[in-house]
């Protein structure tokens, strides 16, 4: 199913989920453009494109995964305008405008994020296919609170699902994130708190 | 999920004029009930208004000495406020114990009350402190509001704007969690309010009911002892795999007393 693209660096797949219900005369796609990972990107999609099925299959963003497609699993947590959300429940058509960050934009170039550096070194994965929405809710945890102890770590991590670990690895990945002084990055909003 | 057009107006008059131009239009507000639906099928809106880009909606402030809650806020930010918690710290709970973090990022007060799920915290959070629903074109008491299982006093086209409660002696909110989802399978708001005491519950029933004896046991004697004897009818509780309609009304008293002692 996979198809590559014209230079040969991207793999994408073919739109999935274009079969059955359309309306005579509806319209059929929208424009929308934000940027993602600090560069605009733009494309046509339907209404009803789901924004983790436009990363994945327009964009190529693979990283942010496709678990459960019912909100609870966690595997396509992202941040839009610094918050972590569940990309598999909001429409591409939402992003309109915003910042959205994925686990792809995390690292700088071969240097990985605190995050990234913490679950390696802590063995905060087995599969990986958690990983990426972990990562992206654990960085969320921290800009809201920085030092955060492990039932609070545990108590955040309520909507993210790991199959393999056991979690014990997940919370001391985050615990030793938490200790590094560049684990928040530059765009990391201001606590919400008022 | 069946295809459908989709508007996002920047105001409230905008987002209204859409909603009386199409039948078969649904408000989208934070999605986290809505869109799931919407896969599954089970909803087939025409068109999707979002109200998300609507700025007046979202908001906290203190007015009169009661909260007033932009119907737009999403829970992450109720739970976060520094103005709920001082006067109503039962309702910073009730909001940071709705489903996970990314749900409530995402997740509006508005909706959840619009939407009456049965086993929804904001309903009891509403009755329980004797909240007000205030639309686009009056006020309705949440008494008033929620009418049945996924009903509301809602007309067609018409907007929550925001919800105010007065600000209790006290209160507390105490649930027993369905362990996967984190919706209530019971929820019991006590709280004593200007009015006198109010007891609410949500997840027992189709939709949230005060229990008047319970109110009346506490109104002379505010102890979990009161209300220890008081049982509920569970005739017409909700029943599924994860408690019977037995088990429910028992949990309505456990955690009806754990809420007196919690609000003190």
């Amino acid at each position: 199913m996979l198809e590559e693209t014209g230079d040969g660096t991207v793999l994408r797949y073919p739109a999935r989920f274009n079969v059955g219900g359309r309306r005579p005369g509806g319209e059929t796609t929208m424009k929308v453009s934000f940027s993602v990972n600090g560069t605009e990107v733009s494309g046509d999609v339907e209404p009803r494109t789901l924004l983790v099925d436009f990363l994945r299959n327009d964009l190529g963003l693979t990283g942010t995964h496709l678990g459960c497609d019912t909100s609870q699993c966690g595997a396509c947590v992202i941040h839009m305008d610094g918050r972590s959300l569940k990309s598999c429940t909001l429409l591409a058509v939402q992003a309109e405008g915003t910042q959205v960050m994925t686990i792809e934009g995390l690292a700088d170039g071969d240097m990985l994020h605190p995050m990234q550096t913490a679950f390696r070194e802590e063995h905060g994965l087995q599969c990986g296919f958690c990983t990426p929405g972990m990562i992206m809710s654990a960085i969320d945890l921290l800009q809201n609170n920085a030092g955060p102890t492990e039932q609070e770590i545990r108590d955040w991590l309520e909507g993210n699902l790991c199959r393999c670990t056991g979690y014990q690895d997940i919370v001391k990945s985050i615990q030793t994130a938490a200790k590094s002084p560049q684990v928040l990055p530059s765009s990391a909003r201001p606590s919400r708190r008022q | 999920m069946y295809q459908f057009d989709y508007q996002a107006p920047d105001s409230i008059e905008t987002a209204l004029a859409a909603l009386r131009e199409h039948d078969e239009a649904k408000i989208l507000a934070g999605g986290m009930t809505l869109l799931p639906t919407m896969k599954l099928r089970l909803a087939r809106p025409d068109v999707l208004i979002d109200i998300n880009r609507i700025e007046s909606l979202a908001g906290i402030e203190v007015k009169d000495e009661a909260i007033v809650i932009g119907a737009m806020t999403r829970h992450a930010d109720v739970a976060a406020s520094e103005l709920v918690r001082d006067r109503i710290p039962a309702l910073s709970d009730l909001a940071e114990s709705i489903g996970d973090p990314q749900v409530r990022n995402r997740g509006t007060m508005g909706g959840s009350v619009a939407n009456n799920d049965p086993t929804a915290d904001y309903p009891a959070g509403l009755v329980g402190l004797g909240a007000t629903v205030i639309t686009d074109r009056r006020e309705i008491t949440a008494d008033d509001f929620f009418t049945d299982m996924f009903e509301t006093a809602l007309e067609d086209a018409e907007i929550i704007t925001a919800v105010r409660f007065p600000v209790p002696k006290r209160a507390a909110y105490v649930k027993f969690p369905n362990p996967a989802s984190r919706y209530a399978i019971v929820g019991v708001m006590v709280a004593e309010t200007p009015d006198g005491i109010r007891v609410a519950v949500t997840g027992a029933a189709p939709c949230v009911f005060r229990v008047a004896a319970m109110e009346a046991a506490l109104g002379k004697n505010f102890t979990p002892d009161a209300i220890a004897s008081i049982a509920v009818d569970g005739a017409e509780f909700n029943e599924d795999i994860h408690a019977s309609a037995g088990y429910r009304a028992h949990l309505v008293n456990v955690m009806a007393r754990r809420a007196v002692t919690a609000a003190g």
